[in-house]
């Protein structure tokens, strides 16, 4: 559990103190990982293999968001030439 | 003690000595095979028709200058070789060599490890070996290596689809994803799953051939464009480790295919007991039989066809073999469905 | 015994990587350690009971996901290091300081779930009638969660579609 807490708090701080957007999608991964581990941990623990199978939903839900994420800074790159968030504010006006 | 330590140990040594041993000879017999194929002679000088002409190859690339380009990435250009290399020996630990036999009074299995996903462990250890060529092109910091490296990377996950697939067909027959119980199944069954899935071998061989970047899909290494493909910067020890890696692999890929599909270290017609007589061959000389076989088949294709232009083979990895593969799956649910 | 040392050993390497993962300047550096990390997440679940889960964390993490996101480094190949870009609206300490209340209300939750040692929550198992880890999470999958794993699936198709028509440059 402390192992999950603290690589997710690893996570958190990735994300928010970063600027580069890929690291940044990286700390998420980290964060889903934290998840997973707890989910697996408590499978193991209530020996439930329920926590499994919501792993993989996570697993498969982490594909989906590193395709489409990667695909937005990709495009967003061609426009820009640049991977720092702090330059990403085509939204704000 | 015995049974929990030592004996694991010997058999990660011998396992490891014997492929490693294999792998070397097997770039001679790569030599001499085309050699043949092209009206030649091949190595003749070192030793008898060139027979320790391997372990002269090895001491010329251990005590060879050692290269690190200025502008590498250092760390990464040292891990790059060993990266390719662990993979492509620690999936020998689920390949089941033969059954359990009985040697000196114990009871002694001819395979490493039986995991319970077996097939799971080979696939997700193959693709983390994609990494070591993708960081050799990066680290060098080089064009010709970093385009190479990306040509051999998109080439390997491309083809994974499709070997994947094939090997989902395979599950589905043998009702697990362990390595022993998939021969056991075609023990079975009475018959190789070669000749139940043929399509699934034909594209599983084919994805082989482009996973190991063997001709005719050897784009990451084709000399006229790229120079020396993603190694071209490095030499020495760490040049063979690539080198070693891409034979290792070419005996990974024979010996899953042998499990697969040729029943592993089952002999021919495992059911009839008429053909008892082939028994005198142990089994585990019958699955090197028909991983040589395969082994030998590799290197035919490559003395025989000419290479693929790069669209060609996105293409048919793509367009030609995933669908197939799809549909073969389908196919095979739906008999297995209708049977059952 | 040996299975606690497994564990912190484990444990240890896997927060080591995390840290250097969002602490390094390279990204490519940065890509690799999120690798090994997902490989010591992986030996975890091994240790953890469940081989299924550890073989898929290394086929679509380490295979599949960071080897998407070493092209993504690889193609923005950057002429200016972003970090470099200072912006003066920048909370760098604001987003320490969100960080730590996140961890402290983890912490909280913590406590509170220490000092509640009450009525341990006991679920029933509900492992299926199958031997084997592999055969007990697909049978919860296609019984249980057969829906979810359909919508999970549909999921996928449609990132699949999204990510081809974003980098596609022109339709």
């Amino acid at each position: 559990m402390l192992l999950s807490a603290a690589l997710f708090i690893i996570g958190v701080i990735g994300v928010m103190v970063r600027r580069n957007i890929i690291i940044i999608f990286m700390s998420i991964e980290l964060i889903l990982n934290a998840v997973n581990i707890n989910l697996v941990a408590f499978s193991a623990q209530l020996q439930n293999n329920v926590g499994q199978v919501f792993a993989i939903f996570v697993v498969a839900v982490a594909a989906a968001e590193a395709a489409v994420g990667l695909g937005i800074i990709l495009a967003f790159y061609r426009n820009k030439e640049t991977v720092n968030i702090d330059e990403m504010n085509l939204m704000k006006w | 003690m015995i049974d929990q330590f030592v004996i694991p140990l010997l058999k990660i040594v011998v396992v490891l000595n014997a492929t490693l041993l294999g792998v070397t000879y097997m770039v001679l017999l790569e030599r001499k095979v085309i050699a043949w194929a092209q009206s030649r002679l091949g190595p003749m000088r070192v030793g008898p028709y060139g027979i320790l002409q391997p372990i002269a190859d090895a001491v010329k690339l251990v005590i060879k200058e050692d290269i690190t380009p200025v502008r590498a990435d250092k760390w990464v250009f040292t891990a790059a070789p060993i990266i390719s290399m662990v993979p492509a020996l620690i999936v020998y630990a689920v390949i089941p060599f033969g059954p359990t036999i009985h040697l000196f009074g114990r009871p002694v299995s001819l395979y490493i490890a039986d995991v319970n996903v077996g097939l799971l462990y080979i696939v997700s250890v193959a693709s983390v070996g994609v990494y070591g060529i993708i960081l050799a092109g990066y680290a060098s910091n080089s064009k010709y290596p970093l385009l190479a490296s990306l040509r051999a990377s998109a080439q390997l996950i491309s083809y994974e689809v499709a070997v994947t697939l094939t090997l989902v067909s395979v599950i589905l027959m043998a009702r697990s994803l362990s390595m022993v119980s998939i021969v056991n199944a075609q023990y079975n069954a009475g018959v190789w799953f070669a000749f139940v899935q043929p399509v699934a071998f034909v594209i599983f061989f084919i994805g082989g051939l482009a996973e190991t970047n063997r001709a005719p899909f050897d784009l990451p290494e084709a000399e006229q464009e790229l120079t020396g493909g993603f190694h071209t910067e490095y030499s020495g020890m760490r040049f063979a480790l690539f080198f070693l890696a891409e034979y290792a692999n070419m005996i990974v890929v024979s010996s899953v295919a042998t499990t697969l599909f040729f029943g592993g270290w089952l002999r021919p017609f495992p059911n009839v007991a008429a053909l008892h007589v082939l028994d005198v061959i142990p089994s585990w000389m019958w699955f090197l039989i028909k991983s040589f076989v395969f082994l030998y088949i590799f290197i035919w294709v490559r003395a025989t066809l000419p290479r693929y232009r790069y669209d060609q083979l996105m293409r048919i990895g793509w367009k030609l073999l995933i669908p197939l593969a799809i549909a073969n799956l389908v196919v095979t649910g739906i008999v297995k469905v209708l049977i059952a | 015994m040996g299975q606690a040392i497994a564990f912190y050993t484990l444990a240890a390497f896997i927060l080591g990587f995390a840290v250097l993962v969002v602490s390094t300047k390279d990204t490519v550096h940065s890509v690799l350690f999120l690798v090994l990390d997902f490989l010591f997440v992986a030996a975890l679940y091994v240790l953890l009971g469940a081989p299924f889960l550890a073989a898929i964390q290394v086929l679509v993490y380490a295979g599949g996901i960071v080897v998407l996101y070493l092209f993504v480094v690889m193609l923005v190949n950057l002429k200016r290091p972003p970090e470099a870009h200072q912006d003066p609206h920048r909370r760098t300490k604001l987003g320490f300081g969100l960080a730590v209340a996140v961890l402290l209300e983890l912490g909280a939750i913590a406590t509170y779930g220490m000092t509640r040692t009450g009525s341990p929550l006991v679920v029933p198992g509900t492992n299926g009638p199958l031997p084997g880890n592999t055969e007990q999470v697909g049978w919860l999958l296609y019984t249980s969660y057969l829906i979810p794993f359909e919508i999970a699936s549909m999921l996928l198709l449609v990132a699949m579609i999204g990510a081809i028509v974003l980098a596609k440059r022109e339709l």
